[in-house]
């Protein structure tokens, strides 16, 4: 006993320090203070709740009511990937729209004189080939910029996930809806490339909303499971960029649908991005919009979503462990 | 007696250990191993595998907080605090049992976390406040507090990648304090700072704690701000409460645990880290007179003594002298310059040496970290490995007593003068 009471006697001067500290006027708190507390904690006194944490097994539900409570951090999470993305570079955001323009230009250049693709078009297209790819190339860009971003996403923010609580569904959701900012910006230039190319947008643009809303939702459900597998196993890192290469292939983003068979177009479709890449192009250019091609990526796209926010969930309560 | 805030039943939390690795007799077996491999890893990483694997980082763990109350949690490294406050914050799932939180909770396991360097101070707090768990009008009615709290009124919009560690860590601390959750999960967040900074770090989770009626668990090595703050305390040992009661003590066993644990020879200890392949199997300092003494003189000569079996090379060996309270004070390193070219020659009993002319710590109690590196990795780590005590002795002419104002004795002279370039000094580490 006596050697503990002697070893607590070198740290007196540390106590010593403290206990000044406490008679300082630093601790005073000022009557409103006290009473703005008084209403906060009354008020969360109000809403009490018990949380319990127990061991969990197999598929968890989505708590969506907690995802509404996080709301706001949602928020700040897209604010902060769109703020940072183009941080410290010289031309900043002008980089959303000049990627798509240099997209635009290749493949104008190799895929419409070369190979000639431009032939394919509808006859009053033919001209408007950089428009007409534009019109793919909007999602498409969209879509491989939040895949691939939405997939590291854990992985390069992993000091939040082993150091704080928070929906781990928001991490790829905020990266996600980032690009959509992104998209919004080279809308913009692909309307000039309209007025350029003296398309006029036909009124069907009005369902373009919904084919945003189609391809965001793809592009979660894909980000949910990429960004959960490569959590776990980190040869994601080195598949995904050909995944997303192989998968252009796949979308008829410098093609139109119309070199795929008739009878085979139902089963293109369920790649999602062939329907809303069609879709695009027919809402803005007027053309017969394929309902069943659109309807049937629908289908895909919400299973895509179900399954990775399932399978994300399923793996969630593992990250803090093997991050 | 109200209904307990925090209530913890019978927590567990196992971990997987690592994949041991293989060696092949042959070629062929090294390629089979090889193709293998993967599959392994794959069944690794997917969670399968063994039970004899895993690790209990906690075991049974069961407690109960009344609302209002400040417990500390303490115990070695490895004791499985760090974990506790993962499962109870939510970070991580228990592997076993349950806990019941009665209110919000905020966890502050690191300062800073979320910040981005890129962004202005004026945006991490906001990002790091909601990160936090606050509502943006929360961060709206405390911003002037917080920016007033961490001094950076001027770089409010410069990103903090610029600011230099101590304005970061004052943002980020000053984010944090303004939480205002009824549970508060705070782990060693005062190692972090600048002294000054500490101990406004302290008056503030003190007026967190005892002024406005709040929770607070709080994880610390600093026996001083336990027992400053906490009123109880809970000491885990191998993931297990060993004791939880009033602080002192908790302490005082916490202490007795430590020195036990230094009691027990070196040789037969296994909470150590690292691959094993050389080990310290004795530690003992000398003084003037050889033998195993556990004392020295201040102003004496002091020598530490490590014994090792195993063969390795390249070895690099250190030792950290830590006082009473847990805090570090001096640490020993054979990667900077060292008088020996193979720390263990190929001598049968291989025995390390370090030597102090004069012993200039003042008089208590010390305890050793040891640490053996190879390339890299450790090769065996042991907290505690045994503890010595320093008697008052003579420096330089004079007595030293054990002193709470004075960690270390320099050896100095008094001189008075009339002009004010100070006179040549020669101090020699005369010791008569």
């Amino acid at each position: 006993m006596s050697t503990t009471e002697e070893a607590f006697d070198s740290n007196e001067s540390v106590v010593g320090v403290l206990a000044s500290l406490q008679k300082g006027p630093a601790l005073e708190t000022t009557p409103s203070v006290e009473e703005e507390i008084a209403e906060v904690t009354g008020h969360l006194a109000e809403q009490q709740e018990e949380l319990v944490i127990e061991p969990k097994r197999g598929w968890i539900p989505i708590d969506f009511r907690e995802l509404w409570r996080y709301r706001e951090l949602l928020f700040f999470l897209v604010w902060r990937d769109v703020k940072v993305r183009y941080k410290q570079t010289v031309l900043g955001i002008a980089w959303a729209v000049l990627v798509p323009i240099f997209s635009v230009t290749v493949f104008t250049v190799i895929f419409g004189n070369f190979a000639n693709l431009k032939e394919t078009l509808p006859a009053h297209l033919v001209n408007a080939y950089p428009v007409y790819v534009y019109a793919g190339l909007l999602p498409w860009l969209f879509f491989s910029n939040a895949i691939s971003m939405g997939g590291m996403s854990l992985v390069s923010q992993q000091q939040l996930l082993t150091k704080i609580y928070f929906p781990r569904l928001f991490v790829p959701t905020a990266t996600v809806s980032g690009s959509l900012v992104d998209m919004g910006l080279s809308f913009g230039v692909f309307c000039a490339l309209m007025a350029i190319y003296g398309v006029v947008p036909a009124p069907t643009i009005l369902l373009l909303p919904l084919l945003v809303l189609m391809v965001w939702s793809a592009s979660l459900g894909i980000a949910y499971t990429l960004s959960a597998l490569t959590v776990s196993y980190r040869d994601f890192r080195f598949v995904v960029p050909f995944m997303v290469q192989g998968w252009q292939f796949l979308s008829p983003v410098v093609y139109p649908t119309t070199i795929v068979p008739e009878r085979y177009r139902l089963i293109y479709a369920l790649n999602p991005l062939a329907g809303i890449i069609e879709g695009f192009r027919s809402c803005i250019f007027g053309t017969e919009v394929p309902w069943q091609m659109i309807g049937v990526s629908a289908v895909s796209t919400a299973a895509l979503l179900v399954f990775g926010m399932f399978y994300f969930r399923k793996t969630e309560r593992r990250f803090a462990d093997i991050a | 007696m109200t209904k307990p805030i925090i209530t913890v039943e019978n927590l567990g939390k196992a971990y997987r250990l690592g994949l041991r690795e293989e060696k092949y007799p042959t070629f062929r077996d090294a390629l089979v191993g090889a193709a293998k491999a993967p599959f392994k890893r794959f069944q690794h990483l997917s969670g399968g595998g063994n039970q004899d694997d895993l690790f209990w980082a906690l075991k049974d763990v069961s407690f109960e907080v009344q609302p209002g109350e400040v417990v500390g949690i303490i115990g070695r490294n490895g004791a499985g605090k760090s974990t506790l406050l993962k499962v109870l914050s939510r970070i991580t799932d228990p592997t076993a049992g349950r806990a019941v939180l009665r209110g919000r909770v905020a966890s502050l396991l690191e300062v800073g976390t979320g910040f981005h360097p890129e962004l202005s101070g004026r945006e991490n707090i906001y990002l790091n406040g909601s990160i936090l768990g606050m509502k943006k009008v929360e961060i709206d009615r405390k911003f002037d507090e917080i920016v007033a709290f961490a001094e950076v009124e001027k770089f409010l919009d410069t990103p903090v990648k610029r600011y230099s560690s101590g304005m970061y860590v004052r943002l980020a601390f000053a984010v944090a304090a303004h939480l205002e959750p009824e549970i508060l999960i705070v782990d060693e967040v005062l190692a972090v700072g600048d002294a000054q900074f500490q101990k406004k770090c302290l008056g503030k989770m003190q007026e967190v704690a005892q002024g406005q009626g709040r929770t607070v668990l709080f994880v610390s090595h600093n026996m001083a701000a336990v027992q400053r703050l906490c009123k109880y305390a809970i000491l885990l040992a191998d993931g297990q409460v060993r004791h939880i009661g009033e602080t002192g003590v908790v302490v005082d066993d916490y202490l007795h645990l430590r020195s036990a644990g230094a009691l027990q020879s070196l040789e037969s200890r296994t909470d150590r880290y690292g691959s094993g392949n050389v080990r310290c199997v004795d530690a003992w300092v000398e003084s003037g007179r050889r033998d195993k003494a556990t004392s020295l003189m201040v102003g004496q000569p002091a020598c530490f003594c490590f014994a090792f079996d195993g063969d390795v090379s390249p070895l690099n060996f250190r030792f950290t002298i830590y006082n009473a309270g847990q805090e570090p004070l001096a640490a020993f390193s054979t990667d900077t310059p060292c008088e020996l070219d193979d720390l263990l020659e190929n001598t049968k009993q291989k025995i390390l040496q370090c030597n102090i002319d004069s012993m200039c710590l003042s008089p208590g109690r010390y305890s050793l970290n040891i640490q053996l590196d190879s390339r890299g990795s450790v090769v065996d780590r042991v907290e505690g490995a045994f503890e010595f005590e320093v008697a008052p002795g003579v420096v330089g002419g004079r007595d030293v007593q054990q002193n709470r104002y004075s960690a270390v004795i320099l050896p100095h002279r008094w001189s008075n003068t009339t002009s004010r370039v100070s006179a040549p000094l020669s101090v020699g580490a005369s010791n008569e």
